[in-house]
């Protein structure tokens, strides 16, 4: 299913948090939000999962207008891999793999067979099914993020969003994770601070600066030397992967601006 | 790799399937049972709450034999049996009857639901502000509805509403506590646990001055005694006549409380979150927040602002069954009745015949739990 973001803003205390952006993620293709810290990325990212209302602008799925929906059902369409995944309760794994079916659910109503398969399938996909029994607050940051893209997928919802899902991860599972994002079929507009990872797993890049969308396109045409200087404030040099051909940024030290 | 069996159950999604198709990287084995000692299925869930309910029948009836005349439960229950039944009992045997059927039992009864009610109530502001260490009486709704109680009760007011005006006075005080500590500890919409609960602390005081002053300035009342009243708790005063209302609010609270299970899993999972799984969390709360106000405020108007029950009821079943709150609530009002009837039974027995206010029993209990509860995992009071 398709996704757009069509003039969103937000403003908030009266600070201009996203100014007019529109990015268009066309059904099973992987886009990439990049951005310096404070750019807008996860407060675009939140209207997409209805954590907030745009000041205004539309955020369409499909055919239809977002904040037209009821939560509940756009719910069972988008999940959401949120940043703020704190627990203060010693739920286990598995109840909140679990949890990513309530909106499918009803009041208390049990898990039905197929759906507790579901449950396995996500915590082995994630490499997370020796820690089914555990508290969540036992767990290392990179695990518990495991914890909650599993229970995102578990949602089986058409669009994934994610803000920066490789955060505490280690190398293999930032790659495996990344390789899972690719190969689920799923609309995803994901975060993420590493650009040579974005420029890896995503068919389309939108940067992010001050609130405003200053380039989008094919990674290979986002990522150049004069962008990088200029949103992020660094030097970098771009090279293509030399087995995959994506491009790869070099970063110099000494000559940062 | 063999899996051990595990029955399913609401949320238990492991499988006794065999399929042990993993990556070839885990060699780690897998637990053979759950980990932590918890009720892992439907059955041994039913199982604990039958037994539960049997311990605090059998908890009710040895409570209303005990006291300055201390009855058999034997001649309890057949008291009790000749009272439900309209039996007969010996002319010999008025005096006791009367102790029991119109002292003992209502205040037994009135102990144990408000012990349910609280816990339950305990379980549910916990998830809803995302704290383990908030209940009713942290956050200043106790105390709100102890204002509004004893303004009711000095002034006259409401005085068409008859034998419900205190209940509607202290509901009324929740209310307007609960929402005062709710947008006093919220910034820009987002809610944060921290602020909430040292917001509540500080109102449940002002609240508590509050109440002194309407009391000492109310003409010819019982300053001492009723402010120990309202700020430590008693059933003292407990009636037949008092019942009905706190029942039929605690029982069908309880019930809305117990539909609202994965609710509450969801916005104890932080509003992102519970947004992201269809919640809107903030008309959630709003739900809550009444529904909370009106079972403390009703529990309040008969029992006065007993502490730390609904703060320790929850993690002690927790502790057992797990962080599922459709599985928390329909054991922590069994927990929480019969830790009642039993504190209110130290209560009157202890220093007889003078007695002993609930909050000095239960703090005494609730106080060092709390401490271990902190120190355990450097608590945070959910803030980051």
């Amino acid at each position: 299913m398709d996704l757009e973001l069509d003039e969103l803003s937000v403003v908030m205390d009266g600070r201009s948090l996203v100014r007019g952006l529109s990015l268009e993620v066309p059904d099973g293709q992987v886009v990439g939000l990049v951005g310096p810290n404070g750019s807008g990325k996860s407060t675009a990212l939140r209207c997409v999962y209805r954590a907030l209302r745009p000041s205004s602008g539309t955020v369409w799925v499909g055919e239809q207008d977002l904040t037209r929906l009821p939560m509940r059902r756009s719910a069972q369409t988008i999940a959401a891999m949120t940043q703020d995944g704190g627990i203060d309760f010693d739920f286990t794994v598995e109840e909140v793999v679990a949890l990513g079916r309530a909106p499918h659910l009803r009041g208390n109503q049990a898990l039905s067979g197929r759906e507790r398969d579901l449950c396995e399938r996500a915590m082995d996909q994630l490499d997370i099914r020796h820690l089914a029994h555990r508290g969540v607050l036992t767990l290392s940051g990179g695990e518990r993020q495991r914890v909650l893209l599993a229970r995102a997928l578990v949602q089986e919802p058409e669009i994934l969003v994610l803000d920066e899902p490789t955060n505490h991860l280690d190398v293999r599972h930032q790659v495996d994770l990344l390789s899972l994002l690719r190969g689920a079929g799923l609309t995803v507009l994901v975060v993420l601070h590493d650009l040579n990872l974005a420029a890896a797993a995503c068919d389309r890049l939108g940067v992010l600066s001050q609130g405003r969308l200053v380039a989008s396109g094919a990674p290979v045409d986002v990522l150049t030397t004069q962008l990088v200087g200029d949103v992020f404030g660094v030097t970098a040099s771009v090279v293509p992967h030399p087995l995959t051909g994506d491009p790869q940024l070099l970063y110099s030290l000494n000559s940062a601006r | 790799m063999k899996v051990t069996h595990v029955p399913p159950s609401s949320t238990s999604v492991a499988s006794a399937d065999g399929d042990t198709a993993e990556p070839a990287e885990t060699q780690a084995p897998r637990p053979a049972a759950p980990a932590r000692g918890r009720l892992a299925s439907r059955k041994a869930l039913l199982l604990g709450c039958v037994v539960l309910a049997a311990v605090l029948l059998v908890s009710l009836v040895v409570a209303i034999g005990l006291g300055p005349a201390v009855v058999t439960p034997g001649e309890t229950a057949r008291h009790l049996w000749a009272a439900l039944s309209g039996g007969r009992i010996g002319p010999d045997e008025v005096t006791t009857y009367q102790i029991i059927w119109q002292i003992r039992t209502p205040r037994v009864l009135l102990a144990a639901l408000v012990g349910a009610g609280l816990s339950a109530v305990g379980v549910a502001i916990q998830a809803m502000v995302r704290n383990a260490l908030a209940d009713p009486f942290v956050l200043g709704v106790s105390s709100g509805a102890s204002v509004g109680a004893v303004g009711v009760t000095v002034t006259g007011g409401f005085a068409i509403l008859g034998i419900y005006a205190v209940s509607v006075g202290a509901f009324v005080g929740a209310l307007v506590a609960s929402v005062l500590v709710y947008a006093a500890s919220s910034s820009r919409g987002a809610l944060s646990p921290l602020r909430l609960v040292l917001t509540g602390v500080a109102m449940s005081l002002g609240f508590q001055a509050v109440m002194s002053l309407i009391i000492y300035f109310a003409p010819d009342s019982e300053a001492t005694s009723m402010v120990l009243y309202w700020t430590m708790g008693s059933f003292g005063a407990a009636t037949w006549g008092a019942l009905p209302v706190v029942s039929v609010v605690v029982l069908a609270g309880l019930a809305v409380l117990y539909r609202y299970g994965r609710a509450l899993d969801v916005l104890s999972l932080g509003d992102e979150t519970a947004a992201s799984l269809g919640f809107d969390p903030d008309r959630h709360r709003k739900v809550l927040l009444v529904l909370v106000s009106l079972v403390t405020g009703v529990m309040v108007a008969v029992s006065g602002a007993i502490a730390f029950v609904g703060l320790v009821m929850p993690h002690v079943v927790r502790m057992v069954v797990g962080a599922t709150h459709a599985r928390v609530l329909a054991v922590a009002p069994l927990v929480g009745a019969i830790f009642m009837v039993w504190v209110d039974l130290a209560a009157r027995t202890l220093v007889a015949p003078r007695e002993l206010p609930l909050g000095v029993i239960t703090a005494l209990v609730g106080v060092p739990v709390f401490i271990a509860l902190m120190r355990r995992r450097g608590y945070t009071f959910g803030g980051r």
